[in-house]
């Protein structure tokens, strides 16, 4: 079954009806998650690529786009006082739910969620809300298929908005190009950005590792895309580093019905690959970790296309 | 003392490096902020003694009062209320809880109601005490949930927050107030560039800092050469070892089988007390 579903360049397309979308997540961060995702690009060629992990994006250390288009992006305003109107009643600061407003009548630029209360409770008019650039998006060409990417300003808040704009942006280039793929790398967690990251998608696969932390997190994440009614699969990263955990993983995967794409397992070259800036596939096509991811996937398409 | 610990990319060992230090001194108060998925009491196996529940206020309209003037709605920074001429519609998941939209309305017709988002659960592990708070599944906002964590900071307590990963809101709330943070990275590339971004963060928010880099001996030394033109403190490394990683595999603190450790966190801690005071 699994040999029905070429990765080859270019032959899995038609293969769906519409456009798929794929998100890789792991509740547990370093897991692997761009690593696998990086390969998966390869691997298929000629998709969307999505990265949604708009704090730490390292997905472009591994795919070097050229970026053909770059978006300001505005986040939440931020409040403002005009000292020159300003009588120090201080309504602000106690309305502010926040705490975004000191002692000295200063707005903290970090915790200002941009809400407007402050606004419409200052009797003096003298607070309005400004806009800022929080971040940019960007879309970008790659060797493998086109980029749908973003960079969060450091500190800055609202990334679940950005995440949501990539995924804009990444649905555009699939429509205009004629691609039926989109392929998410997610950022670690389980709030915010993590849920714009996976709303809607057909299939999220949720990288783990055997530790004691990552079956904690796996089952998390699992929860989440339960939450939201999408298909879970489960690829373990070094898996061999602890195989009894391993197989509590393969364990509690079978009683919640939950297919294991893929087991993959350690190897230094991993880390290697990553240092000379190419994904794993690309750097050490024969080995066991690139068979691997190579067999993760073609399990992802065949049970996207089950579906 | 407050003394937070991040790292930009995840999977780094702030949470090993955390409990490990924590189990290595006296008169510890941890508190992990890592809310969407906590990890250090799977470590530290805590007796919880206490679990409060975490609410967010979210607006009720009372569609009596109500007269679809929409107000409450064009004031929403959030576009959590749509308001048409028979109903009004809220969407709690893009809710605030700003309190706005109860301000604005001219016919007094919305009042908030508490909903639970998550819990905080304290606890004792080893004359470690532990506060750790837990987002609910489906639930987008962890600030909140880091928030009432944090307000169980004793302050004759040494205090340590185990911060998440990333580098935007939720790992603002938890570094904030703090009087350190530590960094913990690694030598490789995802590292630094993540490294790179946290130190923005801190130099934004001016908060001294110094970095650990977990798993030296893998991968390259770009990070040695970024934090000697930067002029930043590598307090300690910890070497790339499998017995480290198989206990932590095993949930076991690697202090517990390899007590040579305990000293080296000591030190650290005298190190980075000394510093402050410098």
């Amino acid at each position: 079954m699994e040999e029905e579903v070429s990765v080859t360049h270019g032959r899995y397309k038609g293969a769906y009806e519409k456009l798929k979308q794929i998100a890789v997540v792991s509740g547990k961060g370093g897991t692997g998650k761009t690593t696998i995702t990086a390969s998966f690009a390869v691997l298929v060629r000629d998709i969307v690529i999505a990265d949604c992990d708009v704090d730490a994006p390292d997905l472009h250390m591994l795919l070097h786009p050229q970026i053909m288009k770059t978006q300001e992006f505005k986040g939440p305003r931020l409040a403002a006082i005009d000292r020159t109107k300003c009588t120090e009643c201080g309504l602000c600061k106690d309305s502010c739910r926040f705490d975004a407003i000191n002692d000295n009548l200063r707005i903290d630029p970090f915790s200002c969620e941009g809400c407007g209360v402050c606004v419409i409770v200052c009797p003096e008019k003298a607070i309005s809300l400004q806009e800022r650039i929080s971040g940019y998006a960007f879309v970008s060409k790659t060797k493998y298929g086109i980029m749908s990417h973003a960079r969060l300003n450091p500190g800055e808040a609202n990334s679940g908005k950005l995440v949501t704009l990539v995924r804009h942006n990444a649905r555009q280039i699939a429509g205009e190009e004629n691609r039926d793929l989109i392929l998410i790398d997610g950022p670690p967690g389980i709030g915010c950005p993590v849920i714009a990251s996976v709303t809607g998608v057909d299939a999220g696969l949720i990288v783990t590792e055997p530790t004691m932390s990552g079956i904690h997190d796996l089952d998390r994440a699992l929860q989440l895309l339960n939450h939201f009614n999408i298909l879970p699969l489960v690829c373990i990263n070094t898996h061999d580093i602890n195989r009894k955990n391993t197989e509590k993983i393969v364990k509690f995967c079978e009683k919640n019905k939950v297919e294991v794409a893929g087991k993959i397992p350690f190897d230094p070259i991993a880390t290697e690959a990553m240092v000379a800036g190419k994904t794993i596939v690309e750097h050490s096509p024969e080995n066991m970790v690139s068979r691997e991811i190579e067999a993760t996937w073609k399990r992802v398409l065949s049970a996207l296309n089950r579906e | 003392m407050i003394l937070s610990i991040a790292s930009g990319k995840g999977g780094t060992g702030k949470t090993s490096v955390v409990v490990n230090m924590a189990l290595s001194l006296r008169n510890i108060q941890l508190l992990d902020c890592d809310v969407e998925e906590p990890n250090a009491h799977i470590l530290l196996h805590p007796k919880t003694n206490e679990t409060k529940t975490v609410y967010i206020s979210t607006p009720l309209v009372n569609e009596e009062k109500c007269d679809h003037c929409g107000k409450c709605a064009e004031f929403c920074q959030y576009n959590a209320l749509f308001v048409t001429s028979e109903e009004v519609l809220f969407f709690p998941e893009l809710c605030h809880s700003c309190g706005g939209c109860a301000i604005v309305c001219p016919k007094d017709a919305i009042r908030e109601k508490n909903v639970e988002i998550g819990v905080i659960n304290l606890g004792m592990a080893d004359g470690v005490e532990l506060v750790y708070g837990e987002l609910n599944v489906g639930e987008p906002m962890a600030v909140p949930v880091i928030k009432e964590v944090k307000k169980q900071i004793k302050n004759e307590k040494t205090v340590i927050i185990d911060s998440p990963p990333g580098t935007s809101c939720p790992v603002i709330e938890s570094v904030c107030g703090s009087d350190y943070c530590i960094l913990v990275s690694e030598p490789t590339p995802f590292g630094l560039h993540d490294l790179k971004i946290m130190v923005q963060v801190l130099e934004e928010l001016n908060i001294p800092f110094g970095v650990i880099i977990n798993r030296a001996g893998i991968g390259d030394r770009k990070i040695y050469d970024f934090c000697e033109e930067k002029g930043i403190s590598i307090l300690l490394e910890i070497p790339f070892q499998r017995k480290i990683a198989e206990l932590y595999s095993r949930g076991i603190p690697f202090i517990a089988e390899m007590p040579e450790w305990k000293r080296k966190f000591q030190l650290l801690m005298d190190d980075i007390k000394g510093r402050m005071k410098s």
